[in-house]
């Protein structure tokens, strides 16, 4: 009988899963800090190719979590069904990626890491923020016309393993594999580039 | 948007320091180990992974459905915001408060608080800003389209191995060096 995830399986009450969220983004926050992107420059610098830190952290958190999840569900102590699972729209998170890549070069941050810009006394960060709040705006007000766009592509609750019809485990090794080739290469990259 | 000009120009990155010395960024691995780590923990506890731009959204619907009652009820995408039942919105909300401390503690006990605008040299600050307002803008505009920005689609949707996560991922990366080309001159 898996024991997690804790709030779905009613073993925390919603007060204590709310302040465990708190405690949950401030390591988060933390973490964000420590790798340093509350700088938009280092951020930014990925995507001139001078410095590859958001895609080796971001690939070395993801494959870190997926092997923590495959882990846990292998021993029965957590189950993967019951995590929440973004249900994919192919064109809506194409679309909507491209779009954002766009906004992370121009605007300097992700909606997360310009929380920890602000925290860190950037002002343009807080100038982002505003921004981002627009956003949401115009994505409400003009609703009627990208609800169409939001649903392109729907093939509800996918996982990759389910598309290629492959063991996630697999799939799990071929990423570590990834990370750990990308993480050198990219680093070899930015050690070229600084001489 | 001039007179914050006036009090930041000059400003550099050396007024920044204070008592604590400033310390160095960990390296890439172990910042990803730990954040693995975090997301991990979210799963365990919450059955969810995190996010960066729900509590915002949700803050914006808030603050419309206060000032503009009725305007923001005519809204249908809206009224997700400011009803009560989306209790996972509001998990995003603590989450996101944790974030801004998590941020605050990490800037301060790494010398790296100060206030300062984050720039290339050939933009003026109030450029920055309204860039920094459009690049804000399409992120918010692209994360309500995508339902996630890197935080709910990239890194939880990834390692979750939602497929349209890894797809938003590839796009996201694309969108972002496809546009770097063409504002080389913004980050020099």
């Amino acid at each position: 009988m898996n024991a997690a995830p804790l709030a779905k399986m009613g073993l925390i009450t919603m007060e204590v899963n709310l302040i465990l969220a708190g405690l949950i983004g401030f390591g988060f926050g933390f973490m964000l800090e420590r790798a340093g992107f509350g700088s938009a420059h280092r951020l930014v610098g990925q995507w001139y190719m001078r410095d590859w830190s958001v895609f080796k952290v971001m690939f070395t958190g993801v494959v870190t979590a997926l092997f923590g999840v495959l882990i846990l569900d292998g021993l029965g102590l957590m189950s993967f069904e019951a995590l929440y699972l973004n249900k994919t729209y192919w064109g809506a998170q194409i679309i909507g990626g491209l779009v954002m890549g766009a906004g992370f070069v121009i605007g300097g941050y992700c909606p997360g890491t310009s929380f920890v810009a602000l925290a860190s006394g950037k002002l343009d960060a807080l100038f982002y923020i505003l921004g981002m709040s627009f956003g949401v705006l115009v994505f409400s007000e003009g609703w009627g016309y990208f609800e169409t766009l939001q649903n392109l592509g729907s093939s509800g609750r996918l996982t990759l393993d389910e598309w290629l019809g492959l063991n996630p485990w697999l799939i799990a090794v071929v990423l570590l594999l990834v990370a750990v080739i990308g993480y050198r290469l990219t680093t070899a990259l930015e050690n070229k580039l600084k001489q | 948007m001039e007179v914050l000009e006036k009090t930041m120009n000059g400003m550099t990155a050396s007024e920044n320091e204070h008592e604590v010395k400033r310390q160095p960024y960990w390296p890439n691995w172990a910042a990803g180990v730990g954040l693995g780590l975090i997301l991990l923990a979210a799963f365990y506890i919450a059955g969810r992974g995190l996010g960066g731009s729900g509590a915002l959204s949700r803050a914006t619907g808030v603050v419309l459905h206060t000032v503009m009652t009725e305007h923001a009820e005519s809204l249908d995408y809206f009224s997700r915001y400011y009803r009560g039942e989306y209790w996972m919105n509001d998990w995003l909300v603590f989450q996101m408060i944790g974030v801004f401390l998590g941020g605050l503690f990490g800037a301060l006990t790494a010398g790296r608080f100060g206030k300062s605008v984050d720039k290339g040299e050939s933009i003026t600050n109030s450029q920055r800003f309204w860039y920094a307002f459009l690049g804000g803008g399409l992120m918010g505009w692209g994360a309500r389209l995508a339902r996630g920005c890197t935080s709910g689609q990239a890194l939880s949707g990834g390692a979750t191995l939602a497929a349209g996560s890894w797809a938003f991922m590839l796009a996201l990366f694309l969108g972002g060096f496809a546009t770097a080309y063409f504002i080389r001159g913004m980050w020099k």
